[in-house]
């Protein structure tokens, strides 16, 4: 079992509604963001492209943000997310500093914190916040290892990249072009 | 590329999570290793009447340095009520949890040397605290021991900040495993230099001013070549580098690490041990300040660093 996103680049409109969900159902605090918005305009005036994308943490495979963690707090959950543990956290910082996607952030309460793939949603079968109240359904979410599930499908079917490869981290979130 | 319903404190626009109290622990631990090397190695050689600044004297500050450190350490985290946890778990793939318990280790381990070359002062304490004295009975049977640990964990100490720095593969200024190498030799030179600045023999301070000159060329070399592997690396470290060449932190650099840090303590050094009459203080100062400059730039240019 292993969780990934995917976010259809075509579809996307940029609106936010993701955003605002994934704070509400998360109780993020007021002035934290666990996703954004990634407006990328390419080419030269007036051949421009912009490409929009909802981003989050990558849930990578080989993620620096849980081999520099000095006390095992940010660990591999089920199907791979990536989850923090407030109470073995000491708010140093670390993978902080270690992730490439910039997608952690201090929570209010001390404790490090970023997008948990709604691990209390997904081990009940449901959809991620996000995934469920986007605007133009181009947010799929499922387990990559079943060939039958909806993000195995269109992956399948679409051309995709993923950021950073290079990185190293093996990021499980997929952008659809 | 726009980021819209992010504005992450300490993440954006760039990266601030570790502000001053991160160098300021990485400075004095370098100092602390250097002096702790030093000490460990002189008293094995069998230099304790000669190098008396380096086995007695510096020794004094090394809890004092790691005391500050570990403040600002502590000081920085924003879960401190969980500062425990970095005890209850030793993870060999993290260089902050090996950095947890060498301090563990060093920490106490500075203590126990004052301690025992301190002893005609510490009477007072051993007359009402009586089970103390076995211990400290222990401690000086064991000196060599203690000698020999100051060497290895006074290395461990002082290397291993920079193997932490360059284990972020997320900041493409720090990925260059030269970067451990080059805090353990400025954290050699630093403690080299505190070392001079204690001492009050001539023959000494000339002794450790010939060790600095050869840690102060071994830093200008693994510098040049530290930015040499990065412009030969991939784009974003290229990009890393030009910060230093053109970019940002050009001038602090060269002029704050290189030349004042560096380059002008050497030649100082060099006239000094010529016979030039010049004050021992001054390269020394110049070092330790040096080097207090060369944490606070990479610290801070490398969390603006990024891949993205």
């Amino acid at each position: 079992m292993r969780y990934a996103m995917a976010i259809d680049t075509k579809k996307c409109v940029g609106c936010t509604d993701c955003v605002v969900a994934c704070q509400t159902e998360n109780f993020v605090p007021i002035g934290s963001s666990r996703d954004w918005i990634v407006e990328e305009v390419k080419g030269k005036f007036p051949n421009l492209r912009m490409e929009l994308r909802s981003e989050r943490c990558n849930h990578c495979a080989n993620a620096p943000c849980v081999r520099t963690c000095p006390t095992g707090s940010s660990h591999y959950a089920d199907g791979g997310i990536i989850l923090v543990t407030p109470n073995k956290c000491i708010g140093c910082g670390a993978c902080v500093v270690s992730c490439p996607y910039d997608a952690r952030y201090r929570h209010t309460g001390g404790h490090i914190d970023k997008c948990s793939f709604c691990h209390h949603r997904v081990t009940q079968g449901m959809k991620t916040a996000c995934a469920m109240v986007c605007p133009t359904k181009c947010i799929h979410f499922g387990d990559i290892d079943d060939p039958e599930s909806e993000i195995s499908k269109i992956l399948q079917t679409r051309e995709y990249y993923t950021l950073i490869p290079e990185a190293g981290t093996e990021p499980q979130h997929f952008f659809l072009t | 590329m726009n980021i819209s319903g992010r504005l992450n404190e300490f993440v954006d626009p760039t990266l601030t999570i570790w502000p001053w109290p991160i160098p300021l622990y990485l400075f004095v631990g370098g100092m602390a290793a250097g002096i702790l090397f030093f000490c460990g190695l002189s008293y094995l050689q069998g230099k304790s009447t000669t190098l008396e600044a380096a086995v007695f004297k510096a020794p004094l500050l090394v809890p004092i340095l790691l005391i500050v450190g570990l403040t600002a350490l502590f000081y920085d985290l924003s879960h401190k009520l969980y500062f425990w946890r970095l005890y209850t778990s030793f993870r060999i793939e993290a260089p902050m949890s090996w950095g947890s318990w060498v301090l563990a280790v060093v920490t106490p381990l500075s203590f126990a040397w004052v301690a025992i070359t301190n002893r005609q002062y510490l009477t007072v304490i051993y007359d009402k605290f009586q089970w103390l004295l076995k211990i400290e009975d222990f401690l000086v049977r064991n000196k060599k021991a203690l000698a020999w640990m100051m060497i290895i964990f006074g290395i461990l100490l002082g290397i291993y900040t920079g193997i932490l720095l360059s284990a972020f593969n997320a900041r493409p200024l720090w990925n260059s495993s030269i970067l451990a190498i080059l805090f353990l030799v400025s954290g050699l030179s630093t403690g080299a230099s505190a070392i001079t600045l204690f001492s009050k023999s001539k023959a000494e301070r000339h002794y450790f001013a010939k060790i600095d000159l050869g840690l102060i060329g071994a830093e200008l070399f693994l510098i040049i070549h530290f930015l040499m592997g990065l412009l030969a690396g991939v784009q974003v470290q290229i990009d890393a580098a030009r910060m230093f060449l053109g970019g940002p932190y050009t001038v602090s650099f060269w002029l704050f690490v290189v030349v004042l840090g560096l380059a002008v303590p050497a030649i100082l050094n060099v006239l000094e041990l010529k016979g030039k009459k010049i004050p021992y203080y001054i390269a020394p100062i110049l070092v330790i300040i040096g080097g207090l400059f060369l944490r606070f730039i990479i610290v801070y240019a490398g969390q603006v660093s990024t891949w993205m």
